[in-house]
C-alpha cells in the first residue's frame, strides 16, 4: 500500500480543514516562489521528467502537451483552462479534489499558467457540482486575499483565476466542446487541427487540463521528478485517484500507486467484492468509456495505462466499476448505450444516429428479442461509428459494446435462446 | 440527443427582470470574462434566471440575449442543449435521481420507486402538494456513494428504498436534512468502517512546511561520442 507521506491529496475525505490555513499546514503553497524562480522551461523539463500522463483519461503526458504553448506570447494572450467537467460514469475524484484540497488546485493553476505564459486561467466545473464549484470558489477568494495570486501577488506573476459553470452535458468534458462552452455556445466539439494550444480559447494559445493533472503539478515540482517517477511503473509513474463503486463491501476513492494491481486496489480498500473474489463477474475499469473485463482477466491485471491497453481495455480515470455474479451484465451496459445516446451532441451523424440505434439494439438483447446475427450486426456498427466522428464519444459509445461482445458473446446467445423458447 | 423545446406559450410569462441582486450579480459575472467576450456568461445568467425563477422561459432567453448582445437564437440553443435548464416549471424541490450504471448496480430502482410512490408515478410531474417533482438524470459524479440524488444544490447520498421515502418526508415537514451519505455509516467518499489511509499524524502537524525544496534537475550526462559523429 501507498505510504500516507507519499500521498499528494491529504484531504481527500475532508477530515481536514480544507481552507488556506489547513492547507499550508499540509504542505500546501510552500516554497511556490522557489518553484516560479526554477522559470518556465525548467517546470516543463521538470513535468516531463516526472512521467505524468494526464489523468483525464487519455493519459497524453502533461509535461509535452504544456511544451506545445508558444514559447513567446505574442499578440495573442495564453489561457489555462482546467477542466473539472468530470462526467464520465463511474468517476468522482475531482469533487474530492474540490471539495477537500481545492488549494492543491489553486497552486498547480498559478504554477502551470506561469510555465505556460499565461495570466488568465478559467477552471470549468460541472453544472451539478454546485458545492463543489462554492467551495472552490472559496478557496479562489482566499488565496486573492493572500495576495497569493491576482495582480501584483507575492509570487510575481500576475495571474487571475475564474471559476466558470456548465450545465449538465457530457460533451463539455472534450476539451474543444469545453471552449465552445466556455464562449458561451453549444458544446460541439471542434474539428483539429488547429489544435487549442495554437487556436483555443478565443482563438489564442490554450493548454486544457484535468484537475487531478494540474493538482499534483505543485508537489511533484516541490519533491522533485524522481520522487513521482520512482513510484509505479516505467511510462506509468506516480500516484492516482482511484474511485471504486458498484458490486463491492465498501465502496470509497482512494490515491494508490499506479500499477497497483486490481484485486489488491479492491481487497485491500473496498473490503473485497461482495460476496468473495469467486463472486466476481466483470469490471468496468476507467470509467464507462472503456471495455469490460471478465473476471479471468481481473484476477492478476495491473492498474495502468499500457497493461490495461495490453488487455484491450483502458485506464481512462480510473474510475473502477465492479459487477459480480448477480448482474444482468446486458443491461450494465445497455444502461450505458442509453447515456451515450442522451449525451451525444449531434453533430457527426455517424454518432448522433448510431448511438440511438445502439441502444435500441441493446435494449432488445437485454430481453433476448433479436436474432443472433444481430450481434454480429451490432458489432459491425460499433466499428462503423469508432473513427469517424470529431470527438472520441462516438468510439466512448461503442467501446463498452465491444468489450461485451469479446467477452460476454454466449451470454448474449443464451438469452436470444431463451426468449425464443418462451415466445414458442 | 433529446428534443428540447421551451415551454408553450400558455404558460410563459409576460416578462422577465433579474432582481436588483440578480442584476448586479451579472454584471460582476460578466466582468469575468474579457471585452467583446461577453457571451461566455450566457450559462451563468440563464443559471441565476433559472434560481430565480425556477425554470428557463421565453423573456428569460429574450432578456439575458439583449444584455449579452447576443441573437435570440443563440442564446435559445445553450437553453435547449444544456441538460440542467428546466424548460417547464418544477416542484419547490427537483429531486434529480441518477439511475446509471453505478447507481443502478448499488439500487437506483428502489429510490426511482420511492420517488414514483411518493411524489407522482410519472417524471417531471410536479406532486399534488406543488412541493416536488422528480426526474432521472445521468450521472451525477458521486459513484462511490451510489445510489444517490440531488434535491436543490445538495447531494444526498448512500440511499436505498427507505432512505428516501424518509428524505422525502421531511422534506415535505420542512425539516433540515444535512447532505451527503444518509445511511449514518460515513462522512464522505472513505470506507465504511473509517478511512484506510490518510492517517499518519505527521501529514498535518506542519511538520511538512519547508521540507520539499523545489530543484532544477541535474543536467543529464554528457553523451559519449559517438564514433564518427562531428
Amino acid at each position: 500500500m501507498l505510504a500516507d507521506k507519499d500521498r499528494i491529496f491529504t484531504n481527500l475525505y475532508g477530515f481536514q480543514d480544507p481552507s488556506l490555513e489547513g492547507a499550508k499546514k499540509r504542505g500546501q503553497w510552500d516554497n511556490t516562489k522557489t518553484i516560479l524562480e526554477l522559470g518556465p522551461e525548467t517546470i516543463v523539463d521538470i513535468m516531463k521528467k516526472s512521467g505524468l500522463r494526464g489523468r483525464g483519461g487519455a493519459g497524453f503526458p502533461t509535461g509535452l502537451k504544456w511544451s506545445f504553448m508558444p514559447k513567446e506570447v505574442k499578440e495573442r494572450p495564453h489561457y489555462l483552462v482546467v477542466n473539472a467537467d468530470e462526467s464520465e460514469p463511474g468517476t468522482c475524484k475531482d469533487r474530492d479534489i474540490m471539495r477537500g484540497d481545492p488549494h492543491t488546485l489553486v497552486e498547480g493553476c498559478l504554477v502551470a499558467s506561469f510555465a505556460m505564459r499565461a495570466h488568465a486561467c478559467y477552471i470549468y466545473v460541472r453544472g451539478e457540482f454546485i458545492r463543489e464549484r462554492e467551495a472552490l470558489q472559496r478557496a479562489v477568494d482566499e488565496a486573492y486575499a493572500a495576495k497569493l495570486i491576482g495582480k501584483n501577488n507575492i509570487h510575481g506573476w500576475d495571474f487571475d483565476l475564474y471559476v466558470h459553470h456548465g450545465a449538465g452535458a457530457y460533451i463539455c468534458g472534450e476539451e474543444t466542446a469545453l471552449l465552445e462552452s466556455l464562449e458561451g455556445k453549444k458544446g460541439q466539439p471542434r474539428l483539429k487541427p488547429p489544435f487549442p494550444a495554437n487556436m483555443g480559447l478565443y482563438g489564442c494559445p490554450t493548454t486544457v487540463n484535468n484537475v487531478e493533472s494540474i493538482a499534483v503539478a505543485p508537489t511533484i515540482l516541490r519533491r522533485g521528478a524522481e520522487w513521482f517517477a520512482g513510484i509505479g511503473r516505467p511510462n506509468n509513474t506516480g500516484t492516482k485517484l482511484f474511485c471504486i463503486s458498484g458490486h463491492v463491501n465498501k465502496p470509497c476513492n482512494v490515491e494508490e500507486e499506479m500499477g497497483i494491481s486490481l484485486r489488491e486496489l479492491i481487497d485491500k480498500h473496498c473490503g473485497g467484492v461482495r460476496g468473495g473474489w469467486d463472486n466476481l463477474l466483470a469490471v468496468i475499469p476507467g470509467g464507462a468509456s472503456v471495455p469490460l473485463l471478465p473476471k479471468p482477466i481481473c484476477d492478476d491485471v495491473l492498474m495502468d495505462f499500457d497493461s490495461l491497453k495490453a488487455v484491450q481495455s483502458g485506464l481512462g480515470t480510473a474510475a473502477v466499476i465492479v459487477m459480480d455474479k448477480s448482474t444482468d451484465v446486458i443491461r450494465a451496459i445497455q444502461r450505458l448505450s442509453y447515456f451515450y445516446k442522451h449525451e451525444s451532441c449531434g453533430q457527426c451523424t455517424p454518432c448522433r444516429e448510431g448511438t440511438g440505434w445502439m441502444w435500441r439494439v441493446m435494449t432488445r438483447m437485454v430481453k433476448g428479442d433479436a436474432r443472433t446475427a444481430e450481434i454480429d450486426l451490432l458489432q459491425e456498427v460499433t466499428k462503423q461509428i469508432e473513427g469517424h466522428t470529431i470527438c472520441a464519444l462516438g468510439d466512448a459509445a461503442a467501446w463498452p459494446i465491444q468489450g461485451l461482445i469479446r467477452h460476454f458473446r454466449p451470454e448474449i446467445e443464451r438469452r436470444i435462446a431463451d426468449f425464443k423458447v418462451a415466445a414458442e | 440527443m433529446s428534443l428540447r423545446r421551451l415551454a408553450p406559450p400558455e404558460i410563459q410569462p409576460a416578462g422577465f427582470a433579474f432582481t436588483a441582486v440578480n442584476a448586479e450579480w451579472a454584471k460582476a459575472t460578466i466582468a469575468k470574462y474579457p471585452a467583446g467576450r461577453q457571451a461566455s456568461a450566457v450559462i451563468s445568467l440563464l443559471w441565476k434566471g433559472q434560481e430565480q425563477e425556477g425554470y428557463v422561459s421565453h423573456p428569460m432567453v429574450e432578456e439575458i440575449a439583449k444584455m449579452l448582445s447576443m441573437p435570440f437564437i443563440r442564446v435559445l440553443e445553450v437553453a435547449t442543449f444544456y441538460t440542467m435548464f428546466n424548460l417547464e416549471p418544477v416542484g419547490t424541490y427537483l429531486v434529480q435521481v441518477c439511475t446509471t450504471t453505478p447507481c443502478w448496480l448499488r439500487g437506483s430502482e428502489a429510490v426511482v420507486e420511492a420517488c414514483k410512490r411518493h411524489i407522482h408515478p410519472h417524471e417531471k410531474t410536479v406532486s399534488a402538494d406543488g412541493k416536488f417533482s422528480w426526474m432521472e438524470v445521468e450521472c451525477l459524479g458521486a459513484c462511490v456513494n451510489a445510489p444517490m440524488l440531488q434535491i436543490g444544490s445538495d447531494f444526498y447520498e448512500d440511499l436505498d428504498g427507505p432512505l428516501t421515502e424518509k428524505l422525502i418526508a421531511d422534506f415535505r415537514a420542512g425539516k433540515t436534512i444535512k447532505p451527503g451519505p444518509q445511511n449514518g455509516r460515513r462522512v464522505s467518499s472513505e470506507p465504511e468502517g473509517g478511512a484506510l489511509s490518510l492517517n499518519d499524524k505527521e501529514l498535518y502537524d506542519g511538520s511538512i512546511i519547508g521540507k520539499y525544496v523545489p530543484k532544477a534537475p541535474p543536467p543529464p550526462p554528457a553523451e559519449p561520442k559517438k564514433p564518427g559523429a562531428a
